[in-house]
């Protein structure tokens, strides 16, 4: 049998849809206003952390379980997925946040100064403690999303700015569908891109702290990402000073050879999220199927909505993140 | 019930906003508590064009009085300039005033705190002063023209709870008419419930509950201390004593030794 489909928004969540859908042998074309994956979209800013067990010290158990698939499924689209794990720290008088972060997640290992050295010698002259996420993985979201348009479109998925969708709609236009998503809203994120030679480290870094939580992706050759705040506000433009220089701060804190480094980027984009922050599929009168909602998680649930959104289209098995129909 | 500037608020609980894991979740922890008040940051999340819009229309349905705050200004005119953006955005004369005076402690600039209290009230703004438990301070509060004190029992987000039990004890003394509520600083139920039973009007929560593991429980424990606290102190607990008191008499003993 063979299905045609039309995705809206060449997002990480509209390629993911398209990838799965197409591998499945649907006819699929991706319609987007704005070309290709870009910095018009909140994908290129994202962190491209697949840290599922991480995320286990907010996010609700669904997010944890779903996003252990991500990896493995980045990696079957020819993504270079590092596994590498990660790594979490706390300074000195925070230190007890890392108990507290160690109670609410799972699979980690708790590392001494020694064995945190042995994994990466900048943070062992820094840190006396650290644990160690073994499962998790990263990738460099510009590449994986740049890469999945070509071997799309090598595959045979047609790319547009505009036309008539044919076939079953799934719209993965993010906050865009705010228009058919009333419950929809924005959650400002703002990142920093450095290029930090002398620093090294082969693996996301999480240092904790109640004020200004950071993560540290490495993304190679010396240049690492930085972020994120995360403002209750829908604006995607205009990082303040006071985010930056908190980001930076944090960055300086955890290792004081990022003074040296240098500004390559300052990103800034709203994270799509409904009010669980919580992903969801659903139905609209329209026939289209929104898929939306994925807040922090763009890399680390597109693969499992894009599964589901094929097994719901083809085989008629019924998402767990159904939501029943808006308006 | 406390009462403030002539409107009464059917719970003894307040809340932050702020670093739920989700609005859902911060829904139901208004729900399970019945907290009264909420209070909401306006500076950073206001952005252009009220692009913090879609998360207050949430908080909006939460349908408990709105107490807009001025967190993370560090000077007297932006207190000021975020008091008016907050009376525009939510149509409330009330307005929490937070003067930071010292980055790492968030504790407030006491002086910075009056001169804003002052032009606020001038200005029409009902003012609930962020402040310390300082006597001369509150009584400056007071006479800029100020009705609510809400003294913190510790720094912002520690958790320690009532750090200055005497100093607290003082104000409620000296100023028995006036509501006193303890904003900042609660980590546990039990330190609510200390509060209450000292008299304080109310308490103000965030970070204990919000990072709580579970936050919705979390606000309801905190509700049923605060309200334990209120009832005790209702009932007249009994004056600590040094001697032990037998609660059934001691036989053959007129007296104790």
């Amino acid at each position: 049998m063979s299905l045609t489909v039309t995705v809206l928004g060449a997002g990480v969540v509209g390629l993911a849809v398209a990838a799965e859908l197409s591998a499945r042998g649907a006819a699929v074309q991706v319609i987007d206003p704005n070309g290709p994956p870009g910095a018009h979209g909140c994908s290129w800013w994202a962190g491209g952390m697949l840290a599922a067990d991480c995320e286990g010290e907010v996010a609700e158990e669904q997010v944890v379980r779903l996003g252990r698939e991500a990896a493995g499924w980045w990696q079957a689209q020819g993504a270079e997925v590092q596994y590498r794990g990660s790594l979490v720290v706390a300074l000195g008088r925070d230190r007890r946040e890392l108990d507290r972060f160690a109670r609410r997640t799972e699979n980690h290992t708790a590392l001494d100064q020694a064995a945190l050295s042995a994994l990466e010698p900048d943070l062992g002259e820094r840190f006396d403690r650290a644990l160690h996420m073994g499962k998790e993985a990263h990738i460099n979201p510009r590449e994986t999303i740049l890469a999945l348009h070509d071997r799309l479109a090598a595959r045979g998925v047609s790319f547009g700015t505009d036309g008539a969708p044919s076939g079953q709609v799934v719209d993965c236009r993010g906050l865009a569908a705010r228009d058919a998503l009333p419950e929809l809203r924005g959650v400002k994120g703002e990142m920093v891109i450095l290029r930090a030679p002398d620093v090294s480290l082969s693996r996301p870094v999480r240092l904790l702290h109640p004020r200004f939580p950071l993560y540290i992706v490495p993304r190679g050759d010396g240049v690492f990402m930085l972020g994120a705040t995360q403002i209750e506000s829908g604006e995607r433009r205009r990082a303040t000073v006071r985010s930056v220089m908190e980001l930076l701060n944090a960055a300086y804190a955890l290792h004081p050879a990022f003074g040296e480094a240098e500004l390559l980027e300052i990103g800034v984009d709203a994270r799509p999220a409904f009010p669980d922050n919580l992903p969801r599929i659903s139905g609209g009168k329209d026939g289209r199927i929104y898929v939306n909602g994925l807040f922090r998680h763009g890399y680390l649930l597109a693969p499992a909505m894009a599964r589901m959104v094929a097994d719901w289209l083809m085989d008629g098995k019924k998402p767990e993140v159904w939501h029943e129909t808006h308006h | 019930m406390p009462m403030f500037y002539g409107t009464e608020i059917a719970s003894r609980m307040m809340l932050g906003t702020a670093q739920y894991p989700s609005p859902a979740v911060l829904a139901e922890a208004f729900k399970r508590s019945g907290a009264g008040i909420a209070t909401v940051s306006v500076r950073r999340e206001a952005g252009e064009d009220q692009a913090g819009q879609a998360f207050w229309e949430l908080i909006k349905e939460l349908n408990v009085a709105l107490l807009p705050n001025t967190a993370g200004c560090h000077s007297v005119r932006e207190a000021v300039t975020t008091a008016h953006m907050a009376r525009e955005l939510f149509d409330t004369p009330w307005i929490k005033l937070e003067v930071i005076g010292h980055a790492d402690t968030l504790q407030p600039d006491i002086f910075g705190l009056a001169e804003a209290a002052r032009i606020l009230s001038e200005d029409g703004f009902q003012v609930f002063p962020y402040c310390t438990e300082d006597l001369v301070l509150c009584d400056k509060l007071l006479n800029t023209g100020c009705e609510v004190l809400m003294p913190w029992g510790a720094p912002i987000g520690t958790g320690l709870g009532l750090n200055n039990v005497y100093g607290l004890r003082s104000l409620r003394a000296h100023f028995p008419d006036v509501p006193l509520v303890v904003d900042a600083g609660l980590g546990v139920p039990s330190q609510a419930a200390q509060a209450m039973e000292m008299g304080f009007d109310a308490v103000l929560l965030n970070t204990a509950v919000a990072k709580a593991g579970d936050p919705a429980a979390m606000a309801e424990a905190f509700a049923k201390a605060v309200d334990a606290g209120a009832m005790a102190h209702a009932a007249d607990p009994m004056e600590p004593r040094d001697m032990a008191a037998p609660s059934t008499p001691v036989l053959g003993k007129a007296f104790l030794e």
